[in-house]
């Protein structure tokens, strides 16, 4: 086992450009790193990618693993896996972290299976702290705390991996917060040479359209969030009125998504994403762990709820127990008459 | 040309109907309170794999590891088309994390033989974590075409997919046999159908037996049962640890490099809140408010 304990983060690119999740990972490992009195190393896979190394030395890494090939280019599962796992075998990270966006969600667990450890997905916390096993009898110090709400969403789990390392964790995008970078720091950089097999490129990607988000829940100062108290695509429109009006963005919870009243890139929460907005309004959310892990630190909350005892009040600051189909309008209206 | 197709699917508590009867009052979850159901995405990957079969010809084998209960996921899968089902039930699967679980199914999987195609769900609703198809195609040496949306051409020892994410599309083509994980806009699941209900309406695992005969007190005892059932396929076969070739360090709790060190409760920290009285004065005072204190405006 490495004496090392250094904490890496898989770089997420495209476009020219790092993304947003993997900085705010640089962020996080930078804290743990500093408990643990180690490194932080980015892997930073690519075509033409040596651009983004500044960026990432500035967001947090001491040291850049760059692989750069054409192979590389788009993202393909083996290429990648094949690039990453060399690499962790190789040099034995204590810890490390990916988004968990549609590449870290294919890649993590590819990566994870075969090195063989644990992997804790959409993890909403990561913490330093001792483990003893009881079983064994024995004290681990210094692990990585995975915190995520489990089953339900009524507790909130700590998951440690005590004996495999890398301690793998894949995070959401919002979840961590990202520091301003230093243009001062420093970093070394190591470029790597893959060593690729034949059966590695059984894929081949014929076209890949992304279009860029429609939606800028992350950066909304205000946002108005509908959930299973909405009854309808009739009620869902006040909360986009109310939402235009307040000159924010639409949210939802994850029942308003599977009810299909609107689409999944407003989900907030554990699987959606984590917002800290100016002013959050949740009108018929009652509020399980999984919303309120991506909402409770928005810094005024109002709650609108026909039941007095749903969870949401208990993290609002502004408690409505209403019908949202009354409370919306008369918010819409005294806004506007306000507006004159 | 057909396809062999293998569909690993997972029986889940149905988290999405989570009520106010499922909280207990000291913030618990009332687990039996929830309706055991078929993973939604599961059904996307089956329908996949049947409508393969529908075209290309070719057979669907569904794989499910679970505790003996699991059986109705199977029963299900028999009454939309599968060919073929196994229970993978053993205490020494139980406490399985994601790696334990991939472990276990690559070991089912290779039991079953040769096969072109593995199904499976994004993601179970339960945990939410979309490892086990990864996991499960690294472990089986497979490509992997996760947020798999359609099929657009499958022909000879290839298949062309079309990608689905929040955000974008991606089409890939890739050398069979492969991996797909299916998310949920791919297809509307068929309905089991009224004929095939009939026909596996006896379906089921010997624990379940005592049921059976039960409701079909004509049926005889357990051993006559057993003897109608095998004879006409419908008994569900149930695989345990010693039916696989596992090492068994790797199974269930003690394979599994997760452990979970402590589970906490919620507690909700009381927020100072204010009560707001749903009537236009109420409201008007908390604009007033929010204006005030530059939340607004």
């Amino acid at each position: 086992m490495s004496e090392a304990r250094n904490v890496w983060v898989f770089i997420e690119q495209g476009d020219g450009q790092v993304a947003d999740v993997s900085l705010e990972l640089l962020s996080k490992a930078c804290e743990l790193a500093q408990h643990l009195g180690s490194q932080v190393w980015a892997l930073l896979c690519g075509y033409q990618v040596e651009g983004l190394v500044e960026t990432v030395i500035q967001h947090g890494a001491d040291h850049v693993l760059l692989a750069d090939h054409p192979e590389l280019e788009v993202y393909r599962t083996l290429p990648y896996c094949r690039v990453a796992v060399g690499l962790v075998k190789q040099h034995q990270p204590y810890i490390f972290l990916i988004g968990a966006s549609p590449v870290g969600r294919d890649l993590a667990p590819r990566i994870a299976s075969a090195v063989r450890v644990g992997l804790t997905a959409d993890c909403t916390d990561l913490q330093i702290g001792d483990f003893l096993y009881k079983k064994e009898n024995t004290l681990y110090k210094d692990l990585l705390y995975q915190i995520r709400p489990a089953f339900g969403g009524n507790i909130i789990a700590t998951i440690v991996n005590p004996k495999t390392r890398p301690q793998m964790a894949s995070v959401r995008e919002g979840v961590m917060r990202r520091r301003t970078p230093d243009p001062s720091r420093q970093g070394t950089v190591e470029a790597v040479r893959p060593g690729f097999q034949p059966q590695d490129f059984a894929l081949q990607v014929l076209s890949h359209e992304m279009r860029p988000p429609t939606v800028r829940l992350k950066d909304a100062p205000v946002i108005v969030a509908g959930g299973a108290g909405v009854d309808g695509p009739g009620e869902f429109e006040l909360i986009q009125d109310l939402a235009n009006l307040l000159g924010g963005e639409v949210g939802a919870s994850r029942a308003a998504v599977d009810a299909g009243l609107v689409s999944r890139e407003h989900q907030v929460g554990q699987t959606g994403l984590t917002v800290r907005p100016r002013l959050y309004i949740a009108a018929g959310i009652s509020g399980a762990v999984q919303h309120r892990a991506g909402m409770d630190k928005s810094n005024k909350i109002i709650a609108i709820n026909t039941d007095p005892t749903a969870p949401i009040f208990q993290v609002a600051h502004y408690k409505i127990v209403g019908d949202l189909a009354e409370v919306l309008p008369l918010l819409i209206k005294t806004l506007r008459e306000k507006a004159k | 040309m057909p396809y062999h197709s293998i569909v690993l699917v997972k029986q889940v508590p149905d988290t999405r109907s989570v009520s106010g009867d499922v909280i207990t009052p000291d913030g618990t979850m009332n687990r039996s309170a929830l309706p055991a159901i078929f993973n939604p995405e599961d059904l996307n990957a089956l329908e996949m794999a049947l409508q393969v079969k529908d075209q290309h010809g070719g057979t669907v084998t569904v794989l499910t590891m679970g505790p003996l209960q699991a059986a109705e996921v199977l029963r299900q899968a028999l009454y939309r088309g599968a060919d073929r089902v196994v229970l993978l039930s053993d205490r020494k699967f139980a406490g399985a994390d994601t790696q334990a679980t991939s472990y276990t199914l690559k070991c089912a999987v290779e039991k079953l033989g040769a096969f072109d195609l593995v199904f499976c769900g994004r993601q179970a609703i339960d945990g939410d974590t979309a490892q086990v198809g990864p996991q499960t195609a690294e472990k089986l040496g497979l490509p992997q075409i996760t947020y798999a949306e359609a099929i657009l051409s499958l022909e000879q020892d290839e298949i062309v997919v079309r990608r689905a994410f929040d955000l974008g599309i991606e089409l890939v083509k890739c050398k069979l046999p492969c991996l797909l994980t299916v998310v949920g806009s791919a297809n509307q699941p068929r309905p089991p159908s009224a004929r095939k209900r009939i026909a596996y309406k006896l379906a089921c695992v010997p624990a379940e037996y005592p049921r059976l005969l039960q409701q079909w007190p004509d049926l005889g005892d357990e051993a006559s049962l057993d003897a109608l059932l095998v004879q006409q396929g419908l008994k569900i076969p149930v695989w345990n640890a010693a039916d696989l070739p596992v090492n068994e360090a790797e199974l269930g709790l003690s394979g599994s490099p997760t452990q979970v060190y402590k589970v906490n409760y919620v507690v909700l920290e009381g927020t100072e809140s204010k009560d707001i009285s749903p009537t236009p004065e109420g409201i008007r005072a908390l604009i007033e408010e929010l204006v005030e204190e530059y939340i607004v405006g």
